[in-house]
């Protein structure tokens, strides 16, 4: 059960890295769904840097920095040039898929180089990793986890404790209230679509450097709509999105636990549960009520100050 | 920073500002001072200007040509935070808070200060304002849990917070009671006291007169004249606004032969916050008259034309047409059962019409249920849309422009028109004029009345309760839902109505 | 930001202008797309040669142009329908699937019927399972307002792997002695040749006619274009808004499957799990593109076909990756996406010396 559940940790963090990164997005009033996309960008320019330099650090850097680029391609459209949000991140999916199977296809099945693997091999924590049940499944796993830990809590920090946080939950509730307070719009708007697709980056470089630690064209799956999907199940709270992605890395591997367990089910149709489970989550989130766990007022509604 | 008063100084002076959307000119070339320690009211008909030269002023929107003055030394305001800067605060109409947000959260934002917020410090600061300005606020109340009253309350503080010692409120007044209008006028007078420069807008003569020290008038525009208000009365002041002499009183013709068209009868809606819209509602519509609905926003005016209309379902209560229950019943049903109920929804280009489809469309909108078919008939729609248009000399390019492109008195027409034309027996009309022009407002007026001649029955939910105690036979005034009174039109007194409209004797 | 512009709203906007902003954005993105393939290593200008020869070359070429034309005409005829009431249908990927095991079922397993039956009941077939597949959302869009986007994004892959299930499981052919595919299909259950190509072309061209028509001159498409501009206008106007919601689906998601059949019978002639191609993605560009007007969808899908057939031709001549489609596909909706911000909004000139002025406050 240890084991199982410290699979699923390691299963959660893309998920958790592009939820974060999207609930970022969503919080300052844009609705990205290029996450796939972003991701897959993420994943292959971190692929390619790690192959190409060997070193985890600037693998993660170009990875944040490309899942960033490619937001950066959405914030230009939507907030600068004010696109439709809908099918500007719908073409971010569709380029960012493009994109990787371009740019990787040399890639293809070359494995990840052995100083970046060691570099994500478990570190437990001292002290922390020695604490029953807790220990084995949270303490006991590479730095990239712990990092995940940390932004759950500093993010938790940013949006509720500090006046940039106010500022930027403002935008996404209610622009024209923000701009007024003499917030400043565009800025924070491209900051956190920016850091919230570098996040999403991560979170596919992780797949590709970790998860699969072998170049593959499809290494997201479907991951980055799961994370749209668990932004809305955590009603846009950092600490629920971390038990969502939790409880979907779980789903995610339960198909190989069951197999091994000895329940013949076919791989494919166990492939369908996270999927399936996404669409319940979907419907479950349409019955929420309290205001405070509705999606930001202003979610993906553009905004012209001169409008009349 | 907030520059220093200089009483020699003058707060803000505007020079030469023009400022078009598109081809619509909306300010030609105006000139205006306001000084530190006065109340200056902006005065002038909806569609004047006023609002978008203040907006000029709190950098949201920025002038075509002209320059302004803050304290002496130039401002270009290229966003609302350069305004705030200077010591500019306005109060928008609609106003700009947060809903979900608590009331300290709305004034902390935008606000200089450290990186972490501090709600003890904030909330501290923000009650000795409160004390030295006279408001009372609670802090931790959350937006969306306020009066309306309440809000406007947090909208000062929130620019007083910002040290602002130049006040804008635009149409203050809209969406008070008369008791509500007394307390804020005595806040602005304290304001003054303390030496803010503060300007009013508003198209109300009698606040004019009772709280500015002077006037600017804005017609089409531009700025007709600055007066004092001691020097001034208000027949005069008609004109400057309207371009010639004008008896603005509304006219009420007795209703005659009126029998009994509608009954509500303890009507109860839940609304989506599951509390009740409506609380067991009864009341009777006849012909040949104009019911007036008056409350403070949110009392359930909305709700109950939606469920009269058959958009809204309502708990338990029924509702006749002329004997029939209509209550359950959808739109749908009550078109085919040819009830003849025409319904002016409040929101014209989100519920009543389609803004991007063009004149025809909008008519076929309540046409083609009644086509047999697949096959949709423009046809009928677009003769009736062109009668529709010359009847009620709509100002538009032609039948195929669409709506959104006309101007609001125009939309309303095209609206009213549609509503009109089906021959309703009753018909209920939701804040018919907001944001018309006076004389769009007094064309339909005009309409109503001459439907009323014809014998319908006519509900007027209404805003300005100078118009209801004039247009309308009675009024029913709705207060969290319940009726608090029913008083005949021509013997209430505005005084009256706004005590009902707080909850009457409760 | 110091920028010496000033921006504004525009009220009008004539039609020629329109065109050339689009003419320009296009030619732009063609030109970054270059710009990207420079930056691979690449010869823009012998990538697009090749891409027209591989599309226009010879005439088997050109055939393969016209054959993906079909599959994307159809698919993006099927998301106009939906886009139309702003309902964002992103499951045509799995409406193709299951259009495609409907047809293959009724094909695989009523292998007795003749050609004149056997055909219309597929189509059939694929319409009603396409239609039933995109008709789930909506349901729970239309009884609870259920978050359409991720639904049908999410069905696409559980039909993707519900055909992967099959293809390696119970419908594995047991005579291709271990390899997982599925039966080819008897003969009746080929799409027969019309002039030179299979007769999807007839279908894409009657499909466009009818759609044009269906939404601008029935009461069910004007329906479904008021529900798209504002639900409380359709309820103010007595529109049975779930049955709208649920009608438009069930045809956008039936038109999908339609594409299902095509490509099962036309082309792979059996069910595979890779038979979508990603033509339920490219529609939504192509449908864009086309500012959901049927036959102008028609044009380009046809060009849009041009480029994707190119790139699979240069993937053979220039072993360039044919996934260069996806990646300029991409760059030419995001310019145009972008390029409608001028047509919307008048951009001034103010000078840098009036800009600085503003900067220094």
């Amino acid at each position: 059960m240890e084991a199982f559940l410290a699979a699923a940790i390691v299963a959660a963090m893309p998920l958790l890295f592009a939820t974060l990164g999207e609930l970022l997005t969503e919080k300052s009033g844009s609705l990205n769904l290029g996450v796939e996309g972003m991701m897959l960008i993420g994943a292959v320019i971190g692929f390619i840097t790690a192959y190409g330099t060997g070193s985890p650090g600037a693998a993660l850097l170009g990875a944040f920095g490309a899942g960033a680029a490619g937001a950066l391609i959405f914030a230009v459209v939507t907030v600068t040039l004010r696109g439709n949000q809908v099918v500007t991140g719908l073409t971010l999916t569709i380029f960012g898929s493009g994109f990787a199977s371009f740019v990787g296809d040399p890639l293809i099945g070359k494995s990840v180089p052995k100083t970046v693997q060691a570099f994500f091999a478990p570190a437990p924590v001292p002290g922390l990793s020695e604490v029953p049940f807790i220990g084995p499944v949270f303490f006991r796993q590479d730095a990239f986890v712990y990092l995940g830990y940390a932004l759950v809590v500093l993010i938790s920090i940013y949006l509720y404790k500090t006046r940039p946080g106010l500022n930027m939950r403002a935008i996404g509730e209610s622009t024209a209230a923000a701009d007024a307070s003499g917030v400043a719009i565009d800025f924070h708007k491209y900051a956190h679509i920016l850091f919230g697709g570098g996040l999403c980056g991560l979170g596919g470089a992780y797949l590709a450097l970790v998860y699969v630690p072998m170049w593959q064209a499809d290494v997201v799956t479907g991951r980055g709509w799961i994370a749209v999907a668990l932004v809305i199940f955590a009603s846009w709270n950092p600490a629920k999105a971390f038990a969502g992605s939790f409880l979907f890395g779980a789903l995610s591997i339960l198909g190989f636990r069951l197999q091994s367990m000895g329940f013949h089910i076919s791989q494919y149709l166990v492939d369908m549960f996270p999927y399936i489970a996404t669409i319940a989550i979907v419907i479950i989130s349409t019955h929420k009520n309290r205001k405070e766990d509705l999606p930001p007022a202003d979610l993906s509604v553009p905004y012209f100050r001169e409008e009349r | 920073m907030a520059d220093d008063v200089r009483p020699d100084v003058p707060a803000i002076e505007m020079r030469g500002i023009s400022k078009a959307f598109g081809s619509a000119v909306a300010n030609r070339d105006i000139d205006l001072t306001v000084r530190y320690g006065e109340i200056h009211a902006l005065l002038g008909e909806n569609g004047a200007g006023k609002s978008t030269l203040m907006n000029m002023l709190s950098g949201i929107y920025r002038p075509d040509s002209g320059s302004i003055f803050v304290g002496g030394r130039e401002a270009v305001f290229a966003a609302p935070r350069d305004s705030i800067k200077r010591g500019i605060g306005m109060i928008h109409q609609h106003f700009k808070l947060v809903d979900v947000m608590t009331a300290w959260e709305n004034i902390a934002l935008g606000s200089a200060g450290g990186l972490l917020l501090n709600r003890k410090r904030i909330s501290q600061e923000i009650t000795e304002l409160s004390d030295r300005y006279g408001l009372d606020i609670k802090p931790d109340r959350k937006v969306y849990e306020m009066s309306v009253g309440e809000k406007q309350t947090l909208e000062i503080l929130k620019v007083l917070y910002r040290g602002a010692r130049i006040l804008i409120m635009d149409e203050p007044t809209a969406v008070l009671t008369p008791q509500e209008i007394g307390k804020l006028f005595a806040i602005i007078r304290n304001m003054k006291e303390q030496g803010c420069a503060i300007v009013i807008i508003t198209h109300k003569l009698n606040e004019v007169m009772e709280v500015s020290d002077r006037i600017t008038v804005l017609r089409r525009g531009e700025a007709i004249a600055t007066v004092e208000t001691a020097c001034v009365e208000i027949p005069s002041l008609i004109e400057m606004m309207v371009g010639r002499r004008m008896d603005l009183s509304i006219k009420r013709p007795p209703c005659e032969g009126a029998e009994e068209l509608l009954r509500v009868d303890g009507v109860t809606v839940t609304g989506k916050d599951r509390k009740s819209a409506l609380d067991g509602i009864s009341f009777t519509l006849h012909s040949h008259e104009i019911l007036g609905v008056a409350g403070v926003a949110g009392s359930g005016q909305k709700e109950l034309c939606e469920t009269i209309a058959g958009l809204q379902a309502a708990e338990k209560g029924r509702i006749f047409f002329e004997g029939q229950n209509i209550l359950g019943k959808s739109p749908r049903d009550i078109i085919r059962l040819g009830i003849r109920m025409g319904f002016i929804p409040e929101d014209r280009l989100g519920m009543g019409l389609v803004g991007s489809m063009d004149i025809v469309h909008n008519i076929i909108l309540k046409e083609y249920q009644g086509q047999k078919g697949v096959v949709l008939r423009r046809g009928p729609s677009a003769q009736k849309a062109q009668r529709i248009v010359e009847r009620l000399d709509i100002l538009t390019p032609s039948i195929h422009t669409p709506v959104s492109r006309l101007s609001g008195g125009n939309i309303q027409k095209v609206l009213l028109g549609r509503e009109i034309d089906s021959d309703p027996k009753v018909l209920i009309t939701a804040y018919p004029v907001r944001g018309l022009d006076i004389g769009a407002s007094y064309r339909i007026y005009d309409l109503l009345n001459e439907q009323k001649a014809k014998g319908v029955g006519i509900i007027f939910i209404g805003e300005d309760l100078d118009v209801l105690i004039e247009l309308c036979d009675r009024i029913l005034v709705l207060s969290g839902g319940c009726v608090t009174g029913e008083l005949d039109g021509a013997r209430a007194s505005k005084e009256e109505v706004g005590f009902l409209m707080t909850g009457g004797a409760a | 930001m110091i920028l010496p512009l000033r921006i504004t709203k525009k009220d009008d906007v004539p039609r020629r202008q329109m065109a050339a902003v689009l003419v320009v954005s296009i030619g732009l993105a063609l030109f970054f797309s270059g710009v990207v393939m420079l930056f691979f290593g690449l010869n823009p200008i012998q990538v697009f040669g090749t891409i027209v020869q591989g599309a226009f070359g010879t005439a088997m070429r050109l055939e393969q142009t016209m054959i993906k034309a079909v599959p994307l005409t159809i698919a993006s005829l099927g998301i106009l329908v939906a886009f139309k009431m702003k309902f964002w249908n992103i499951g045509g990927e799995g409406q193709i699937m299951m259009g495609a095991f409907a047809a293959s079922w009724v094909a695989l397993y009523h292998q007795g019927l003749p050609a004149g039956a056997m055909l219309p009941l597929m189509a059939l077939a694929s319409i009603a399972a396409g239609g039933v597949w995109a008709l789930i959302p909506a349901i729970f869009k239309a009884k609870m307002g259920t978050n359409e986007t991720i639904f049908t994004l999410m069905m696409n892959y559980i039909a993707i792997k519900f055909v992967m299930y099959l293809q390696y499981g119970p419908w594995k052919d047991p005579a291709s002695q271990g390899f997982p595919k599925i039966p080819k299909f008897p003969d009746a259950a080929l799409l027969p040749d019309v002039g030179g190509m299979h007769a999807g072309w007839v279908l894409m061209l009657a499909l466009t006619g009818l759609v044009f028509l269906f939404m601008n001159f029935t009461k069910k498409g004007y329906e479904i274009a008021v529900v798209g501009e504002s639900l409380d206008t359709a309820r103010y106007a007595g529109m049975n808004i779930p049955a709208i919601i649920m009608t438009a689906m069930f045809i956008s998601g039936g038109l999908c499957g339609l594409v299902g059949f095509v490509q099962a019978s036309a082309i792979e002639k059996t069910l595979t799990w890779g038979l979508s191609s990603n033509y339920g993605f490219t529609a939504i560009i192509t449908t864009w593109l086309a500012r959901l007007n049927a036959v102008t969808t028609l044009f380009v899908c046809l060009a849009f076909a041009v480029l994707l057939q190119g790139a699979d031709y240069i993937q053979l001549a220039l072993h360039v990756p044919a996934a260069v489609a996806q990646v300029v596909q991409g760059i030419i909706l995001f310019f145009v996406l972008g390029s409608d911000f001028f047509l919307r909004y008048r951009v001034k000139w103010i000078g840098l010396a009036r800009a600085r002025k503003e900067a220094v406050q």
